[in-house]
């Protein structure tokens, strides 16, 4: 038979030139790889927004745990000024305390006016005023050693330290931070399921593939890597995608922020959100979001493919299956 | 090389369709496989191809009983087999030539190393001008030469037949034949199945004719 056979004239083509033993594009693999996309993008956007809430709460529980504040109330006969700088004097003796600042009339004023208008004569209203005093937050100061002081200095002082102020924060962060990963949890469990069942879909057409390799010869690792190296990409493409497009949304964000929060009304935003930039944190969860979603296609189609052998033999051992 | 002993074989709750069924298949021999449609002549093949396991009786297989070889050995087995399936079960989305090629690339064969054998195989099945072509573009008796090239191409040494003249014309189906007259004299065992006895007229080989599930053998 051999020496019948003319001598081959063909060019070699490499390995790589070679058609992919899976089908490299369907369409159940572009709709795939656009779901994969869809939910990727809901994830990262997920994750960016609970990265957002959670450097906010931290934010704002630092802010407001960093400073303490003394109040003078006006009475007859007492000289606030000089109530102020004795009050502020006292403060700063005590360890712990970074520095303490009186809110001068001019700025009390500025405090004032959205809501009582400009033009006030301070000294016809008994306005309380201010020492506000910054604190280690490492080594807080001993408040209550602090406030009796104060007070007996200056009687018609009271000391703030805030507390009832951040332990509500407190408690409001960690309900937005605990919500804002369930939410998390449930996208990704979503995404999971999503994954899992469009790589299952996009795998259905391929059984004759997977039983043709079979037939002639393949062993169940070879068909499996055949099928898992070709949906890691498909997977990792469409949340390639879906995590490039968040990342856009975030910087997005950012640079509308950083244009916008100057105003006095996006003030309020930005003392809630602070200047909406993504931590780097979200960017890092975006890029595990991605990886994620391809291991987990690279591992429901190995699945799906030593699932669909495993019937083969199944078959095979029962021929009434 | 391939031994039958007493075997039955049944689906479920169902009747047998094949019932104390024995016979050798000796290396470099040649047979036809035929009997009625339904009278098991597919179930017979798909136990020789180790898809299916007996309900009862002994089967070897290259020496190896059946019902005790492990499950991980199963690939080295079947690429001593040859099958040429009914359908063809041709992969649509590669060329002839990658059809063909695709028993040695799954045994981790690099292309420099068998690129010649498969043109020279595809020259010999008359595919020679058409290494490029997908299958989809073949007509029947060109997408079956491809099966059984495909099927030879790591030398193998029994070739299962499953109707393969069933979808051609009859001068096709001699070429056809003759190419499995070729073959066998090149030191391939062929089980040819079929129920065209115009086709096995044509050649002095023996014949196991099945009829409701139970085997003659003449020749």
């Amino acid at each position: 038979m051999n020496e019948t056979r003319p001598i081959a004239t063909e060019p070699v083509l490499p390995d790589k030139a070679m058609t992919p033993i899976v089908p490299p594009g369907n369409t159940a693999g572009q709709a795939m790889a656009l779901v994969v996309a869809i939910m990727s993008f809901l994830a990262c956007l997920t994750v960016g927004a609970v990265s957002l809430v959670n450097q906010s709460a931290v934010t704002w529980q630092s802010q407001i745990s960093r400073e303490a504040t003394v109040q003078i109330r006006p009475a007859r006969g007492l000289d606030v000024e000089t109530a102020l700088a004795e009050a502020r004097a006292v403060a700063v003796g005590f360890d712990g305390v970074r520095a303490a600042r009186v809110i001068g009339r001019d700025e009390t004023l500025g405090l004032l006016e959205p809501w009582l208008g400009a033009g006030l004569e301070l000294d016809q209203l008994p306005l309380p005023r201010l020492v506000v005093i910054t604190i280690d937050e490492d080594s807080p100061p001993d408040f209550a050693a602090m406030r009796s002081a104060i007070a007996e200095v200056v009687p018609n002082a009271t000391l703030d330290d805030h507390r009832a102020w951040v332990s509500r924060l407190v408690s409001m962060a960690r309900t937005m931070t605990f919500a804002g990963t369930c939410v998390l949890v449930l996208v990704l469990a979503a995404l999971v399921m999503t994954v899992v069942f469009a790589t299952r879909g996009a795998m259905a057409g391929n059984h004759e593939v997977i039983e043709v390799l079979h037939f002639v010869g393949a062993r169940g690792g070879f068909i499996a890597r055949q099928f898992q190296n070709r949906f890691l990409v498909i997977g990792l493409r469409g949340a390639a995608a879906g995590g490039l497009a968040a990342i856009i949304v975030f910087i997005a964000s950012s640079l509308w922020a950083s244009r916008n929060l100057t105003t006095a009304e996006n003030e309020q935003l930005s003392a809630f959100f602070g200047d909406f930039t993504i931590g780097m944190g979200a960017y890092i969860g975006v890029m595990l979001v991605v990886v994620l979603v391809g291991l987990l296609t690279m591992l429901t189609a190995r699945l799906t493919v030593l699932r669909v052998l495993h019937e083969f033999d199944e078959k095979r051992a029962d021929p009434s299956r | 090389m391939i031994r039958f002993d007493n075997v039955g074989l049944r689906y479920g709750m169902e009747p047998e369709v094949l019932s104390d069924v024995s016979f050798h298949i000796p290396a470099q021999s040649f047979q036809f496989l035929t009997g009625p449609s339904g009278a098991g002549k597919t179930s017979l093949l798909r136990l020789l191809f180790m898809s299916l396991r007996p309900t009862r009786g002994q089967i070897s297989i290259f020496g190896k009983d059946v019902l005790s070889i492990d499950r991980r050995e199963l690939p080295l087995l079947r690429r001593r087999i040859g099958v040429v399936f009914q359908d063809f079960r041709l992969l649509n989305h590669m060329t002839i030539f990658e059809n063909v090629a695709l028993p040695l690339r799954v045994r981790g064969r690099v292309i420099s190393n068998y690129h010649r054998d498969v043109i020279e195989l595809l020259k010999w099945v008359g595919l020679g001008e058409k290494i490029h072509a997908l299958p989809p573009v073949l007509s029947g008796g060109e997408k079956q030469r491809v099966a059984i090239a495909r099927a030879l191409i790591d030398q193998p040494e029994i070739l299962l037949a499953d109707e393969p003249t069933g979808n051609v014309d009859p001068h096709m189906a001699r070429r056809l034949l003759r190419l499995f007259i070729e073959l066998n004299r090149s030191g391939t065992a062929v089980v040819i199945a079929t129920h065209d006895l115009g086709l096995m007229e044509q050649v002095d080989a023996r014949r196991m004719i099945l009829s409701a599930g139970r085997m003659d053998i003449f020749g």
